[in-house]
Protein backbone atom coordinates (compact mmCIF):
# COMPACT_ATOMS: atom_id res chain seq x y z
CA UNK A 1 0.00 0.00 0.00
CA UNK A 2 1.19 3.54 -0.71
CA UNK A 3 1.45 5.79 2.12
CA UNK A 4 -0.85 8.56 -0.16
CA UNK A 5 -3.25 6.22 -0.37
CA UNK A 6 -3.19 5.21 3.64
CA UNK A 7 -3.88 9.06 3.82
CA UNK A 8 -6.20 10.34 2.21
CA UNK A 9 -6.57 14.30 3.09
CA UNK A 10 -3.12 15.49 1.80
CA UNK A 11 -2.94 19.30 2.45
CA UNK A 12 -3.43 21.46 -0.35
CA UNK A 13 -0.28 23.84 0.08
CA UNK A 14 1.86 20.46 0.46
CA UNK A 15 0.93 18.79 -1.74
CA UNK A 16 3.18 18.79 -4.98
CA UNK A 17 2.66 20.88 -7.83
CA UNK A 18 2.89 19.31 -10.59
CA UNK A 19 4.20 22.94 -12.81
CA UNK A 20 7.27 22.67 -10.78
CA UNK A 21 7.61 18.84 -11.52
CA UNK A 22 7.22 19.09 -14.58
CA UNK A 23 9.75 22.05 -15.13
CA UNK A 24 12.72 20.32 -13.29
CA UNK A 25 11.85 17.03 -15.44
CA UNK A 26 12.82 19.58 -18.36
CA UNK A 27 15.57 20.83 -17.32
CA UNK A 28 16.85 17.32 -15.76
CA UNK A 29 15.91 15.91 -19.91
CA UNK A 30 17.60 18.76 -21.50
CA UNK A 31 20.88 18.51 -19.04
CA UNK A 32 21.34 14.79 -19.94
CA UNK A 33 20.62 14.96 -23.57
CA UNK A 34 23.49 17.40 -23.91
CA UNK A 35 25.59 14.98 -21.79
CA UNK A 36 24.61 11.94 -24.36
CA UNK A 37 25.06 14.20 -26.77
CA UNK A 38 28.85 14.09 -26.46
CA UNK A 39 28.87 10.20 -25.67
CA UNK A 40 26.75 9.48 -28.84
CA UNK A 41 29.13 11.24 -31.14
CA UNK A 42 32.70 9.37 -29.41
CA UNK A 43 30.58 6.07 -29.75
CA UNK A 44 30.03 7.11 -33.52
CA UNK A 45 33.48 7.56 -34.19
CA UNK A 46 34.60 4.99 -32.71
CA UNK A 47 32.42 3.24 -34.98
CA UNK A 48 32.94 4.47 -38.10
CA UNK A 49 37.08 4.06 -37.14
CA UNK A 50 36.65 0.66 -36.47
CA UNK A 51 34.19 -0.58 -39.28
CA UNK A 52 36.32 1.25 -41.56
CA UNK A 53 39.46 -0.39 -40.42
CA UNK A 54 37.93 -3.71 -40.61
CA UNK A 55 37.07 -4.15 -43.95
CA UNK A 56 40.97 -2.27 -44.35
CA UNK A 57 42.25 -5.12 -42.70
CA UNK A 58 40.41 -7.86 -44.25
CA UNK A 59 42.50 -6.61 -47.08
CA UNK A 60 45.88 -5.86 -45.93
CA UNK A 61 46.78 -8.53 -42.91
CA UNK A 62 47.66 -6.91 -39.50
CA UNK A 63 51.07 -8.32 -39.58
CA UNK A 64 51.87 -6.38 -42.19
CA UNK A 65 50.25 -3.21 -40.97
CA UNK A 66 52.62 -3.82 -38.35
CA UNK A 67 55.68 -5.00 -39.49
CA UNK A 68 56.38 -3.44 -43.03
CA UNK A 69 58.78 -0.57 -43.50
CA UNK A 70 57.32 1.33 -46.02
CA UNK A 71 54.12 2.79 -46.38
CA UNK A 72 52.67 3.31 -49.86
CA UNK A 73 49.61 3.01 -50.18
CA UNK A 74 48.40 5.03 -53.17
CA UNK A 75 51.49 3.35 -55.20
CA UNK A 76 50.37 0.28 -57.95
CA UNK A 77 53.41 -1.83 -55.18
CA UNK A 78 51.31 -1.23 -52.28
CA UNK A 79 52.98 -1.45 -48.81
CA UNK A 80 51.34 -0.43 -45.76
CA UNK A 81 53.78 -0.62 -43.04
CA UNK A 82 52.58 1.81 -40.19
CA UNK A 83 55.99 1.97 -38.41
CA UNK A 84 56.81 4.31 -41.00
CA UNK A 85 54.22 6.87 -40.17
CA UNK A 86 54.57 6.11 -36.89
CA UNK A 87 58.38 7.18 -36.68
CA UNK A 88 57.15 10.30 -38.01
CA UNK A 89 54.88 11.13 -35.26
CA UNK A 90 57.62 9.64 -32.73
CA UNK A 91 60.34 12.07 -33.58
CA UNK A 92 58.32 15.14 -34.45
CA UNK A 93 56.50 14.54 -30.27
CA UNK A 94 59.61 14.29 -28.49
CA UNK A 95 61.14 17.00 -30.13
CA UNK A 96 58.62 18.99 -29.07
CA UNK A 97 58.44 17.27 -25.60
CA UNK A 98 62.15 18.04 -25.34
CA UNK A 99 61.47 21.73 -26.05
CA UNK A 100 57.75 22.10 -24.09
CA UNK A 101 58.68 20.13 -20.40
CA UNK A 102 61.65 21.68 -19.61
CA UNK A 103 60.22 25.20 -20.53
CA UNK A 104 56.81 24.50 -19.68
CA UNK A 105 57.81 23.60 -16.11
CA UNK A 106 59.93 26.36 -15.68
CA UNK A 107 57.66 28.57 -16.05
CA UNK A 108 54.87 27.15 -13.88
CA UNK A 109 57.34 27.01 -11.13
CA UNK A 110 58.49 31.08 -12.19
CA UNK A 111 54.77 31.73 -12.29
CA UNK A 112 53.49 29.65 -9.19
CA UNK A 113 56.31 30.32 -6.58
CA UNK A 114 57.95 34.01 -7.54
CA UNK A 115 56.34 36.02 -9.38
CA UNK A 116 54.19 38.55 -8.22
CA UNK A 117 50.66 38.58 -8.44
CA UNK A 118 50.69 41.15 -10.98
CA UNK A 119 53.33 39.44 -13.07
CA UNK A 120 51.47 36.16 -13.17
CA UNK A 121 48.11 38.22 -14.05
CA UNK A 122 49.88 39.79 -16.49
CA UNK A 123 51.57 36.76 -18.69
CA UNK A 124 49.24 34.23 -18.07
CA UNK A 125 46.42 35.65 -20.66
CA UNK A 126 49.88 35.87 -22.78
CA UNK A 127 50.63 32.56 -22.67
CA UNK A 128 47.14 31.17 -23.10
CA UNK A 129 46.97 34.07 -26.32
CA UNK A 130 50.03 31.80 -27.64
CA UNK A 131 47.60 28.19 -27.25
CA UNK A 132 45.07 30.24 -29.50
CA UNK A 133 46.89 30.77 -32.08
CA UNK A 134 45.83 28.91 -34.88
CA UNK A 135 48.26 26.11 -35.46
CA UNK A 136 48.36 27.15 -39.26
CA UNK A 137 50.66 30.05 -38.35
CA UNK A 138 52.72 27.73 -36.41
CA UNK A 139 53.30 25.87 -39.30
CA UNK A 140 54.03 28.69 -41.40
CA UNK A 141 56.41 30.41 -38.70
CA UNK A 142 58.13 26.68 -38.82
CA UNK A 143 58.85 26.58 -42.57
CA UNK A 144 59.56 30.57 -43.32
CA UNK A 145 61.91 31.06 -40.34
CA UNK A 146 62.43 28.60 -38.32
CA UNK A 147 63.80 26.65 -40.90
CA UNK A 148 66.09 28.69 -42.45
CA UNK A 149 67.45 29.76 -39.53
CA UNK A 150 68.20 26.16 -38.62
CA UNK A 151 69.76 26.23 -41.93
CA UNK A 152 72.47 28.95 -41.10
CA UNK A 153 73.75 26.49 -38.19
CA UNK A 154 73.09 22.95 -40.17
CA UNK A 155 73.77 24.04 -44.19
CA UNK A 156 72.77 20.52 -45.30
CA UNK A 157 69.05 20.62 -43.57
CA UNK A 158 66.39 20.12 -46.20
CA UNK A 159 63.61 22.71 -46.24
CA UNK A 160 60.92 20.18 -44.83
CA UNK A 161 62.54 18.33 -41.98
CA UNK A 162 60.84 17.26 -38.68
CA UNK A 163 63.12 19.20 -36.19
CA UNK A 164 61.99 22.60 -37.29
CA UNK A 165 58.29 21.06 -36.86
CA UNK A 166 58.75 19.48 -33.73
CA UNK A 167 60.23 23.04 -32.08
CA UNK A 168 57.83 25.15 -33.13
CA UNK A 169 55.07 22.53 -31.74
CA UNK A 170 56.96 22.13 -29.00
CA UNK A 171 56.48 26.16 -28.27
CA UNK A 172 52.99 25.93 -29.31
CA UNK A 173 52.41 23.66 -26.65
CA UNK A 174 54.51 25.23 -23.70
CA UNK A 175 51.34 27.30 -22.64
CA UNK A 176 49.00 24.31 -22.36
CA UNK A 177 52.43 22.04 -19.83
CA UNK A 178 53.01 25.70 -18.51
CA UNK A 179 48.83 26.77 -17.29
CA UNK A 180 48.20 23.26 -16.04
CA UNK A 181 51.18 22.67 -14.26
CA UNK A 182 51.33 25.79 -12.22
CA UNK A 183 47.50 25.34 -11.51
CA UNK A 184 48.64 22.34 -9.82
CA UNK A 185 51.10 23.96 -7.84
CA UNK A 186 49.29 26.61 -7.00
CA UNK A 187 46.98 24.17 -5.04
CA UNK A 188 49.68 22.97 -2.95
CA UNK A 189 48.07 24.32 0.33
CA UNK A 190 49.96 27.26 1.73
CA UNK A 191 50.74 25.54 5.25
CA UNK A 192 53.06 22.98 3.60
CA UNK A 193 55.14 26.03 2.01
CA UNK A 194 54.95 27.65 5.00
CA UNK A 195 56.13 24.42 6.74
CA UNK A 196 59.50 24.60 4.34
CA UNK A 197 60.00 28.75 5.22
CA UNK A 198 59.65 28.22 8.75
CA UNK A 199 62.03 25.22 8.61
CA UNK A 200 65.30 27.65 7.10
CA UNK A 201 64.22 26.94 3.25
CA UNK A 202 64.71 29.28 0.58
CA UNK A 203 62.12 29.68 -2.25
CA UNK A 204 63.66 27.56 -4.13
CA UNK A 205 64.45 24.76 -1.99
CA UNK A 206 60.78 25.51 -1.42
CA UNK A 207 59.52 24.92 -4.50
CA UNK A 208 61.96 21.94 -5.53
CA UNK A 209 61.66 19.85 -2.42
CA UNK A 210 57.92 20.47 -1.57
CA UNK A 211 56.05 21.93 -3.75
CA UNK A 212 56.74 19.75 -6.95
CA UNK A 213 56.62 16.60 -5.10
CA UNK A 214 53.21 17.59 -3.72
CA UNK A 215 51.75 19.01 -7.22
CA UNK A 216 53.52 15.76 -9.07
CA UNK A 217 50.41 13.86 -10.15
CA UNK A 218 48.73 17.26 -11.34
CA UNK A 219 52.27 17.87 -13.18
CA UNK A 220 52.14 14.12 -14.52
CA UNK A 221 48.61 15.20 -16.07
CA UNK A 222 49.95 18.50 -17.64
CA UNK A 223 52.99 16.18 -19.48
CA UNK A 224 50.18 13.35 -20.65
CA UNK A 225 48.07 16.52 -22.38
CA UNK A 226 51.30 18.23 -23.82
CA UNK A 227 51.82 14.47 -25.18
CA UNK A 228 48.44 14.01 -26.62
CA UNK A 229 48.33 17.30 -28.39
CA UNK A 230 51.73 16.97 -29.72
CA UNK A 231 50.62 13.52 -31.00
CA UNK A 232 47.75 15.16 -32.37
CA UNK A 233 49.06 17.90 -34.11
CA UNK A 234 48.13 18.33 -37.93
CA UNK A 235 48.76 21.60 -39.35
CA UNK A 236 52.50 22.60 -38.40
CA UNK A 237 53.72 19.12 -39.53
CA UNK A 238 51.54 19.15 -43.14
CA UNK A 239 53.43 21.96 -43.62
CA UNK A 240 56.82 22.12 -42.55
CA UNK A 241 57.50 18.62 -42.02
CA UNK A 242 56.98 17.50 -45.73
CA UNK A 243 54.68 14.78 -46.43
CA UNK A 244 57.01 11.79 -47.96
CA UNK A 245 56.35 8.45 -45.71
CA UNK A 246 59.99 7.31 -44.52
CA UNK A 247 60.80 5.38 -41.59
CA UNK A 248 63.27 7.78 -40.05
CA UNK A 249 64.74 8.47 -36.47
CA UNK A 250 66.84 11.73 -37.59
CA UNK A 251 64.95 14.50 -36.58
CA UNK A 252 66.89 16.23 -39.57
CA UNK A 253 65.12 14.82 -41.90
CA UNK A 254 61.10 15.37 -43.62
CA UNK A 255 58.94 12.81 -42.86
CA UNK A 256 54.96 11.98 -42.75
CA UNK A 257 53.11 11.38 -39.65
CA UNK A 258 50.42 9.81 -39.06
CA UNK A 259 47.88 12.83 -39.00
CA UNK A 260 50.20 14.40 -41.99
CA UNK A 261 49.12 11.44 -43.94
CA UNK A 262 45.37 12.08 -43.56
CA UNK A 263 45.28 15.54 -44.22
CA UNK A 264 46.67 14.41 -47.55
CA UNK A 265 44.97 11.45 -48.34
CA UNK A 266 42.09 13.31 -46.77
CA UNK A 267 42.58 16.71 -49.29
CA UNK A 268 42.60 14.33 -52.66
CA UNK A 269 39.90 12.68 -54.64
CA UNK A 270 39.87 9.10 -53.87
CA UNK A 271 37.14 6.74 -54.33
CA UNK A 272 35.08 5.89 -51.21
CA UNK A 273 35.16 2.29 -50.05
CA UNK A 274 38.80 2.07 -52.42
CA UNK A 275 42.11 0.72 -50.17
CA UNK A 276 43.38 4.09 -50.42
CA UNK A 277 39.68 5.66 -48.44
CA UNK A 278 40.19 2.90 -45.69
CA UNK A 279 44.12 3.22 -45.06
CA UNK A 280 42.68 6.75 -43.21
CA UNK A 281 40.40 5.13 -40.82
CA UNK A 282 43.02 2.20 -40.00
CA UNK A 283 46.04 4.80 -39.63
CA UNK A 284 43.21 6.99 -37.71
CA UNK A 285 42.86 4.52 -35.41
CA UNK A 286 46.25 3.91 -34.31
CA UNK A 287 46.41 7.52 -33.62
CA UNK A 288 43.60 7.08 -31.26
CA UNK A 289 45.01 4.00 -29.89
CA UNK A 290 48.45 5.68 -29.08
CA UNK A 291 46.54 8.76 -27.27
CA UNK A 292 43.98 6.25 -25.72
CA UNK A 293 46.96 4.75 -24.34
CA UNK A 294 48.49 8.27 -22.97
CA UNK A 295 45.32 8.85 -21.23
CA UNK A 296 45.51 5.32 -19.60
CA UNK A 297 49.32 6.07 -18.38
CA UNK A 298 48.11 9.68 -17.29
CA UNK A 299 45.39 8.24 -15.21
CA UNK A 300 47.34 5.57 -13.71
CA UNK A 301 50.50 7.67 -13.00
CA UNK A 302 48.12 10.29 -11.48
CA UNK A 303 46.80 7.50 -8.74
CA UNK A 304 50.02 6.00 -8.22
CA UNK A 305 51.65 9.34 -7.50
CA UNK A 306 49.13 10.84 -6.02
CA UNK A 307 50.05 13.04 -2.83
CA UNK A 308 47.64 13.78 -0.05
CA UNK A 309 48.09 16.83 1.72
CA UNK B 1 53.51 38.13 44.70
CA UNK B 2 55.79 34.99 46.04
CA UNK B 3 58.67 36.91 46.85
CA UNK B 4 61.10 33.53 46.40
CA UNK B 5 60.70 33.52 42.94
CA UNK B 6 61.69 37.01 42.37
CA UNK B 7 60.90 39.50 40.11
CA UNK B 8 60.47 38.97 36.21
CA UNK B 9 63.44 41.05 35.24
CA UNK B 10 66.05 39.77 37.36
CA UNK B 11 65.90 35.77 34.84
CA UNK B 12 67.52 35.39 32.44
CA UNK B 13 65.96 36.54 28.94
CA UNK B 14 65.88 34.78 25.64
CA UNK B 15 64.35 37.12 23.41
CA UNK B 16 62.31 40.30 24.06
CA UNK B 17 59.73 42.37 22.21
CA UNK B 18 60.08 46.48 22.59
CA UNK B 19 57.30 48.41 21.37
CA UNK B 20 56.70 46.01 18.48
CA UNK B 21 54.01 47.29 15.96
CA UNK B 22 52.44 45.20 13.55
CA UNK B 23 49.39 46.87 10.04
CA UNK B 24 47.86 44.34 7.70
CA UNK B 25 47.54 46.55 5.13
CA UNK B 26 45.76 49.41 7.03
CA UNK B 27 44.55 46.83 10.02
CA UNK B 28 46.65 47.85 13.34
CA UNK B 29 46.90 44.61 14.53
CA UNK B 30 49.75 44.94 17.31
CA UNK B 31 49.79 48.02 19.42
CA UNK B 32 53.46 48.60 21.28
CA UNK B 33 53.85 45.28 22.67
CA UNK B 34 56.49 44.90 25.04
CA UNK B 35 57.06 41.57 26.77
CA UNK B 36 60.07 39.19 27.60
CA UNK B 37 60.39 35.92 26.51
CA UNK B 38 62.51 33.90 29.59
CA UNK B 39 65.26 31.41 28.96
CA UNK B 40 64.31 28.09 29.19
CA UNK B 41 61.00 28.44 30.44
CA UNK B 42 57.19 28.34 28.55
CA UNK B 43 55.61 31.56 27.66
CA UNK B 44 51.70 31.30 26.57
CA UNK B 45 50.03 33.38 24.39
CA UNK B 46 46.45 34.20 25.07
CA UNK B 47 43.34 36.41 24.26
CA UNK B 48 39.95 35.99 22.21
CA UNK B 49 40.36 35.78 18.60
CA UNK B 50 41.83 38.36 17.00
CA UNK B 51 43.57 39.48 19.50
CA UNK B 52 46.83 39.48 17.41
CA UNK B 53 48.72 36.94 19.23
CA UNK B 54 49.17 34.49 16.30
CA UNK B 55 50.89 37.66 14.35
CA UNK B 56 52.94 38.26 17.54
CA UNK B 57 54.08 34.48 17.41
CA UNK B 58 54.85 34.50 13.09
CA UNK B 59 56.70 37.76 13.91
CA UNK B 60 59.37 35.96 15.58
CA UNK B 61 60.57 33.92 12.68
CA UNK B 62 59.71 36.95 10.27
CA UNK B 63 56.85 34.58 8.65
CA UNK B 64 55.18 37.67 7.61
CA UNK B 65 57.81 38.79 4.92
CA UNK B 66 56.24 36.07 2.78
CA UNK B 67 53.48 38.12 2.37
CA UNK B 68 52.93 41.54 0.62
CA UNK B 69 50.84 44.16 1.97
CA UNK B 70 52.66 43.80 5.95
CA UNK B 71 54.23 46.21 8.06
CA UNK B 72 55.54 46.29 11.45
CA UNK B 73 57.93 48.41 13.37
CA UNK B 74 59.49 47.82 16.82
CA UNK B 75 62.23 45.30 17.99
CA UNK B 76 62.85 41.70 19.01
CA UNK B 77 65.61 41.30 20.30
CA UNK B 78 67.43 37.73 20.59
CA UNK B 79 70.03 36.59 23.37
CA UNK B 80 73.08 36.39 22.94
CA UNK B 81 73.22 37.73 20.06
CA UNK B 82 71.72 41.26 21.14
CA UNK B 83 70.55 41.52 18.12
CA UNK B 84 67.25 42.81 16.58
CA UNK B 85 65.55 39.74 14.32
CA UNK B 86 63.36 42.49 12.56
CA UNK B 87 66.46 44.40 11.65
CA UNK B 88 66.23 44.68 7.34
CA UNK B 89 70.43 43.50 7.57
CA UNK B 90 68.94 40.04 9.10
CA UNK B 91 68.63 37.50 7.46
CA UNK B 92 65.23 35.63 7.62
CA UNK B 93 66.20 32.21 6.61
CA UNK B 94 69.08 32.63 9.50
CA UNK B 95 66.40 33.92 12.15
CA UNK B 96 64.52 30.58 10.73
CA UNK B 97 66.97 28.34 11.25
CA UNK B 98 67.30 29.25 15.15
CA UNK B 99 63.50 29.81 16.57
CA UNK B 100 61.90 26.75 14.86
CA UNK B 101 57.80 26.46 14.17
CA UNK B 102 55.17 24.43 14.90
CA UNK B 103 51.99 25.23 13.55
CA UNK B 104 48.14 24.85 14.31
CA UNK B 105 47.36 21.72 11.64
CA UNK B 106 50.11 19.49 11.28
CA UNK B 107 51.61 19.78 7.93
CA UNK B 108 54.38 17.12 7.23
CA UNK B 109 55.68 17.31 3.95
CA UNK B 110 54.65 14.57 1.05
CA UNK B 111 57.65 13.15 1.87
CA UNK B 112 58.92 9.65 3.88
CA UNK B 113 58.88 10.33 7.54
CA UNK B 114 63.04 10.50 7.40
CA UNK B 115 62.93 12.58 5.03
CA UNK B 116 60.52 15.27 6.82
CA UNK B 117 62.63 15.07 10.35
CA UNK B 118 65.90 16.03 8.45
CA UNK B 119 64.47 18.09 6.12
CA UNK B 120 65.89 21.28 8.09
CA UNK B 121 69.32 19.30 7.74
CA UNK B 122 69.20 19.11 3.50
CA UNK B 123 68.11 22.68 2.99
CA UNK B 124 71.07 23.84 4.72
CA UNK B 125 73.26 20.78 2.81
CA UNK B 126 74.41 18.48 5.02
CA UNK B 127 74.33 15.25 2.73
CA UNK B 128 76.70 12.89 5.06
CA UNK B 129 74.29 10.17 6.51
CA UNK B 130 75.70 9.39 9.37
CA UNK B 131 75.07 12.81 10.54
CA UNK B 132 71.37 13.29 9.32
CA UNK B 133 70.56 9.17 10.74
CA UNK B 134 71.70 10.65 14.52
CA UNK B 135 70.16 13.65 13.92
CA UNK B 136 66.81 11.88 12.93
CA UNK B 137 66.77 9.54 15.49
CA UNK B 138 68.21 12.07 18.10
CA UNK B 139 65.15 14.70 17.29
CA UNK B 140 62.53 12.08 16.86
CA UNK B 141 63.32 10.68 20.58
CA UNK B 142 63.27 14.34 21.56
CA UNK B 143 59.62 14.05 20.36
CA UNK B 144 58.96 10.65 21.94
CA UNK B 145 57.91 9.07 18.42
CA UNK B 146 61.26 7.10 18.14
CA UNK B 147 59.67 4.36 19.76
CA UNK B 148 56.58 4.12 16.83
CA UNK B 149 58.18 4.39 13.80
CA UNK B 150 62.26 3.30 14.43
CA UNK B 151 60.94 0.42 12.43
CA UNK B 152 59.24 2.52 9.26
CA UNK B 153 61.53 5.50 8.90
CA UNK B 154 60.90 5.16 5.01
CA UNK B 155 57.28 5.03 4.96
CA UNK B 156 55.18 8.33 4.16
CA UNK B 157 54.22 10.85 6.67
CA UNK B 158 50.84 10.89 5.62
CA UNK B 159 50.46 7.03 7.68
CA UNK B 160 50.26 8.13 10.40
CA UNK B 161 47.90 9.46 12.97
CA UNK B 162 47.07 12.96 13.16
CA UNK B 163 48.84 13.03 17.03
CA UNK B 164 52.15 11.14 15.27
CA UNK B 165 52.35 13.62 12.23
CA UNK B 166 52.24 16.64 14.99
CA UNK B 167 54.80 14.98 17.14
CA UNK B 168 56.50 14.46 13.65
CA UNK B 169 56.33 18.54 12.73
CA UNK B 170 58.13 19.02 16.73
CA UNK B 171 60.77 16.76 15.58
CA UNK B 172 61.16 18.62 12.26
CA UNK B 173 61.50 21.96 14.18
CA UNK B 174 63.83 20.28 17.13
CA UNK B 175 66.01 18.56 14.23
CA UNK B 176 67.98 21.67 13.69
CA UNK B 177 68.49 22.07 17.31
CA UNK B 178 66.64 25.55 17.88
CA UNK B 179 66.72 27.88 20.21
CA UNK B 180 63.53 28.86 20.51
CA UNK B 181 60.32 26.70 19.35
CA UNK B 182 57.61 28.76 18.25
CA UNK B 183 53.96 27.01 18.93
CA UNK B 184 51.23 28.03 17.03
CA UNK B 185 47.69 26.74 19.18
CA UNK B 186 49.39 23.08 18.26
CA UNK B 187 46.68 20.69 20.06
CA UNK B 188 43.62 22.70 18.39
CA UNK B 189 43.39 20.00 15.65
CA UNK B 190 43.96 17.19 17.83
CA UNK B 191 41.75 14.87 20.36
CA UNK B 192 42.16 15.42 24.28
CA UNK B 193 44.38 12.10 25.05
CA UNK B 194 46.79 13.29 21.91
CA UNK B 195 46.45 17.02 23.43
CA UNK B 196 47.96 15.87 26.60
CA UNK B 197 50.74 13.58 25.52
CA UNK B 198 52.20 16.83 23.83
CA UNK B 199 51.73 18.93 26.57
CA UNK B 200 53.63 16.71 28.79
CA UNK B 201 56.63 16.65 25.80
CA UNK B 202 56.46 20.61 25.91
CA UNK B 203 57.26 20.21 29.27
CA UNK B 204 60.01 17.99 28.27
CA UNK B 205 61.27 20.03 25.53
CA UNK B 206 61.97 23.64 27.83
CA UNK B 207 65.05 22.10 29.28
CA UNK B 208 66.75 22.27 26.68
CA UNK B 209 64.45 25.27 24.79
CA UNK B 210 63.08 28.38 24.91
CA UNK B 211 58.77 28.01 24.17
CA UNK B 212 56.38 30.54 22.96
CA UNK B 213 52.62 29.04 22.45
CA UNK B 214 50.13 30.61 20.84
CA UNK B 215 46.83 28.89 22.90
CA UNK B 216 42.64 29.50 22.43
CA UNK B 217 42.66 26.67 25.26
CA UNK B 218 42.67 28.69 28.62
CA UNK B 219 43.70 25.76 30.74
CA UNK B 220 46.16 24.55 28.26
CA UNK B 221 47.70 27.69 29.15
CA UNK B 222 47.62 27.14 33.12
CA UNK B 223 48.59 23.42 32.54
CA UNK B 224 52.29 24.03 30.03
CA UNK B 225 53.57 27.58 30.79
CA UNK B 226 55.22 29.45 33.52
CA UNK B 227 54.47 32.60 31.99
CA UNK B 228 51.35 33.81 30.42
CA UNK B 229 50.63 37.15 28.20
CA UNK B 230 47.05 38.17 27.75
CA UNK B 231 46.05 40.13 24.71
CA UNK B 232 43.23 41.89 23.72
CA UNK B 233 42.59 43.69 20.51
CA UNK B 234 46.15 44.32 19.63
CA UNK B 235 47.63 45.27 23.35
CA UNK B 236 49.26 42.90 25.68
CA UNK B 237 46.72 43.58 28.67
CA UNK B 238 49.00 41.58 31.51
CA UNK B 239 51.83 39.82 31.40
CA UNK B 240 53.28 37.68 34.32
CA UNK B 241 53.46 34.97 36.26
CA UNK B 242 51.03 32.07 34.90
CA UNK B 243 49.65 31.30 38.41
CA UNK B 244 49.26 35.04 38.90
CA UNK B 245 47.31 35.71 35.67
CA UNK B 246 45.24 32.73 37.07
CA UNK B 247 44.54 33.04 39.93
CA UNK B 248 44.49 37.20 40.89
CA UNK B 249 44.86 39.25 37.43
CA UNK B 250 45.61 42.93 37.82
CA UNK B 251 43.59 43.92 35.12
CA UNK B 252 40.04 43.89 34.91
CA UNK B 253 39.77 42.85 30.91
CA UNK B 254 42.07 39.63 31.55
CA UNK B 255 39.92 38.45 34.94
CA UNK B 256 36.87 38.89 32.95
CA UNK B 257 38.65 36.49 29.97
CA UNK B 258 40.12 34.25 31.88
CA UNK B 259 36.94 33.78 34.13
CA UNK B 260 34.84 32.83 30.81
CA UNK B 261 32.54 36.25 30.67
CA UNK B 262 33.78 36.40 27.43
CA UNK B 263 36.44 35.40 24.55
Amino acid sequence: MSPSSSSPAVSERLARKASRHISERIIEATLFAAAAVSIFVTVAIVFILVRESVAFFQQVPVVDFLSDTQWTPLFDDAHFGILVLLSGTAVSSTVALAVAIPIGTTIAIFLSEFASQRTRETAKPILELLAGMPTVVFGYFALMFVTPLLQELMPELPGFNLLSAGLVMGIMIVPIVSSIAEDAMRAVPMALREGSYAMGATRLQTAFYVVLPAAVSGIGAAYILGIARAVGETMILAIAAGMQPKLTFDPREPAATITAFIVQVALGDLPHGSIGYQTIFAAGLTLMLFTLLFNILGFWLQRKYRERY
Amino acid sequence: MDPSRGAISELPIKAEVRNFNFHYGEFHALKDVTMPLCERKVTALIGPSGCGKSTLLRSFNRMHDLYAGNRYGGEIILHPDQTNLLDPRVDPIEVRMRLSMVFQKPNPFPKSIYENVIYGQRVRGVTKRSVLDDKAEEALRAAALWGEVKHRLHDMAFALSGGQQQRLCIARALATDPEVLLFDEPTSALDPIVTASIEELIHQLKEKVTILIVTHNMQQAARVSDFTAYMYLGELIEFGYTEEIFIKPRDKRTEDYITGRFG
